[in-house]
């Protein structure tokens, strides 16, 4: 048997419809103004920040002095590259497992009236904007998180990560707006994993059931194999706002003085790229001053990439179960 | 379905309030204050209006932009809401955005004057480039006299007396807990308390910061070596964002000490240490500002504050705000209202009023030599 080929209508001598030129068209040019905006953006990162890097006198990487403006410019990022990693490694770990938890409580085991509304009201959590949970997180959350934090130093001590810290006051520590990050974070992750969930093929689903499988059973053979890139790519999108955060880490992290000794513990204080830049913006100082905020920028920036460039590689890999 | 339609309008309500809430919100951080009180009235008001203010300048229809410090904030936010109540054709707008994004500002010609906490530094070559922008030097002409308050929090204590040294000591962490005997020995009577004192500084570069570190490292280089800077250079304490963070820390804080704006602290009513007995009054703040040397030339009337001044009942933990201007602006009309407004600012009448949002009026001596500068703007 001959396979039978099916083509495109020819109407046009060209060969495409003036329809599909346009749109496709647009589309192309959408996709290339992304593209180009971001390398640009990475260009004018570089261009102000590489010179401004040359005349650090201290390693940038490894140093965490931080003062540009004196006359042999000193500054490093790792107190900073440290705090940002931690607070949204933090609000990750916390975040997920709830979101998806959330997500799968919505779209199997929720009655439907409930399901809608609640969904509503999750969302709702990503309108309230970031200086509200600043402000909420300062006066509310810190205060309540001292006796916390006090019981896991107490017993987790001896892990430097949770190592009690004496000049820390008020509960204002990485762990907290860790926690801050999380509650923030969770409504967007819920929202994509949610979506996935419910894309999850029907027929594969209901073949589980047949074949004896309990909810959980069916749900961990069917549903959570088919969601993982899904959920992976709603992981990056939050860990990208949250390594981004800037006006709630302003608000609630006591930031810690110049000459201070280098702390592991996550119940101490710091700051992060973002929060930084926002604090010294309105003071900055042409050349080495700016620079060296542009060149915190850039290693953000980076960062960022680094992650969500891992997470594509993820998803590639299990791109077998996305069908 | 009816259920999930209803539950879906009343969600998109409920995110619309919550949005326009977020603009609502949005604007009050971003802290500009334009056209407030009456400001959109058409001329044909403003006759009526200059006709009341033959005392000072008069009144000018028009606008004004200025740019800068936030440390006179409060202070410039009652004097356009005062100025504008008077003339009503009058639009002035300014926006805190820190000393240093005026200054650029300024110099980029893109406001028509600066506020900034401190003169226009040679060092970075800001007055070359002022100068450049203005076609004529720049002026700086002290306005509000900012006392810096020293406030702290310590259960059972409401009066407290710091020496120079003692407030370099804390700060520099040297001293650590609340009942040391030098606090002690300066506080003869007054059971002190055995916390720990927990320091609170400013995250954010801050002129209250540079103020403060200038005086610390003026009166006592030995505990405080480090030069004044708008970061923090010291060694303990916790930072806070802007200083509404620093009060609020010290108030929930037992123990806790800081330094802000008299203003903010007498809004969130912390106890202020009084400097060598003298406790921090409009009057004790002045008298500093009085003993400061004059060290612009001609008509720039940049302030060297003493800050070891021996006068009698002077506290002498002040920050005088500048107003950066042109001597003569390229419009007529601009220098004609820049002189409205300043003058008004630099007036008596005004100068009562900033006691109520914690500064202090400028002293006789430096407020004639101030409205002599203005008067030279053309």
């Amino acid at each position: 048997m001959n396979s039978i080929e099916v083509t495109a209508p020819e109407s046009t001598k060209s060969g495409r419809r003036p329809g599909d030129l346009l749109f496709g068209g647009s589309a192309a040019a959408a996709g290339w103004t992304v593209i180009v905006a971001v390398v640009l953006i990475a260009v004018f990162l570089l261009a102000q920040a590489l010179p401004a890097i040359a005349q650090d006198h201290v390693n940038f990487l490894t140093s965490t002095d931080w003062a540009p403006n004196d006359k042999p410019a000193r500054f490093g990022i790792l107190q900073m590259l440290w705090t940002t990693v931690m607070s949204s490694v933090i609000a990750v770990v916390i975040a997920v497992p709830f979101s998806v938890a959330i997500a799968l409580f919505l779209t199997h085991y929720a009655p439907r009236w409930l399901a809608g509304t609640a969904a509503t009201l999750i969302d709702l959590l990503a309108a309230v904007p970031s200086i509200i949970f600043g402000v909420w997180g300062f006066t509310v959350l810190a205060p309540k998180l001292v006796p916390v934090q006090d019981a896991l130093s107490g017993t987790l001590g001896w892990i430097p990560l949770f190592g009690r810290v004496s000049s820390v006051s008020g509960g204002t520590t990485i762990f907290t707006i860790g926690i801050v990050l999380a509650i923030m974070i969770l409504p967007i992750i819920t929202a994509l994993t949610r979506e996935v969930f419910s894309q999850a093929p029907r027929s594969h689903q209901e073949a589980a059931l047949a074949l004896g499988a309990t909810k959980w059973e069916m749900i961990r053979t069917a549903v959570l194999p088919f969601g993982r890139p899904g959920i992976i790519s709603a992981t990056m999108l939050g860990l990208g706002r949250a390594l981004g955060e800037t006006i709630a880490v302003m608000f609630i992290l006591s930031s810690l003085p110049d000459g201070a000794p280098w702390s592991w513990s996550i119940f101490g204080g710091g700051t992060t790229f973002a929060a930084k830049i926002a604090s010294d913006v309105a003071e900055f100082t042409p050349g080495v001053g700016t620079g060296s905020y542009i060149a915190a920028g850039l290693v953000l920036f980076v960062l960022t990439f680094v992650v969500n460039a891992g997470a594509r590689i993820v998803i590639e890999r299990r791109k077998a179960f996305s069908e | 379905m009816k259920i999930s339609r209803i539950g879906s309008a009343t969600g998109l309500a409920v995110v619309t309030a919550l949005a326009l809430t977020a603009c609502g919100s949005a604007s009050n951080t971003d802290a500009t204050n334009s056209a407030a009180g009456g400001g959109t009235s058409s001329s044909a008001d403003s006759s009526t209006g200059s006709g009341t203010a033959a005392a000072d300048r008069g009144c000018f229809t028009g606008s004004l932009s200025a740019e800068g410090s936030t440390a006179q904030q409060n202070a410039i936010t009652q004097a356009i809401s005062s100025y504008q109540s008077k003339c009503t054709g009058a639009k002035i707008s300014y926006n805190g955005t820190g000393s240093g994004a005026g200054i650029t500002k300024f110099i980029a010609k893109q406001v028509d004057f600066a506020g900034s906490d401190s003169a226009l530094n040679p060092d970075k070559g800001e007055p070359a480039k002022a100068k450049a922008a203005c076609n004529s030097t720049a002026l700086d002409i002290p306005m509000v006299t900012g006392p810096i308050a020293v406030a702290f929090n310590v259960k059972g204590v409401d009066k407290l007396n710091l020496t120079p040294q003692l407030i370099a000591k804390i700060f520099a962490g040297k001293i650590t807990a609340w009942n040391d005997p030098a606090i002690q020995a300066a506080n003869k009577g007054v059971q002190l308390p055995s916390t720990k004192i927990s320091v609170f500084f400013r995250s954010d570069s801050s002129g209250t910061t540079d103020n403060f570190t200038h005086y610390l490292n003026t009166v006592d280089p030995a505990d405080w070596p480090q030069a004044h800077d708008k970061s923090w250079k010291g060694s303990v304490g916790q930072g806070k964002a802007k200083t509404a963070g620093v009060a609020s820390a010290v108030k929930s804080t037992d123990g806790g000490i800081g330094y802000i704006e008299w203003g903010y602290a007498i809004q969130n009513k912390l106890d202020m240490a009084s400097v060598n007995g003298v406790a921090l009054t409009a009057d004790s703040a002045g008298k500093a500002v009085e003993s400061a040397k004059i060290v612009g030339t001609g008509n720039d009337l940049s302030l060297k504050i003493d800050y070891q001044t021996r006068t009698a009942g002077a506290y002498p933990i002040v920050l005088v705000t500048y107003e950066v201007v042109c001597s003569k602006y390229a419009d007529a009309t601009k220098a004609n209202n820049v002189k409205a407004f300043l003058s008004y600012m630099a007036s008596s009448e005004f100068q009562q009023q900033l006691t109520q949002v914690g500064a202090a009026p400028l002293p006789a001596s430096i407020q004639q030599k101030v409205l002599a500068s203005i008067d030279s703007i053309s």
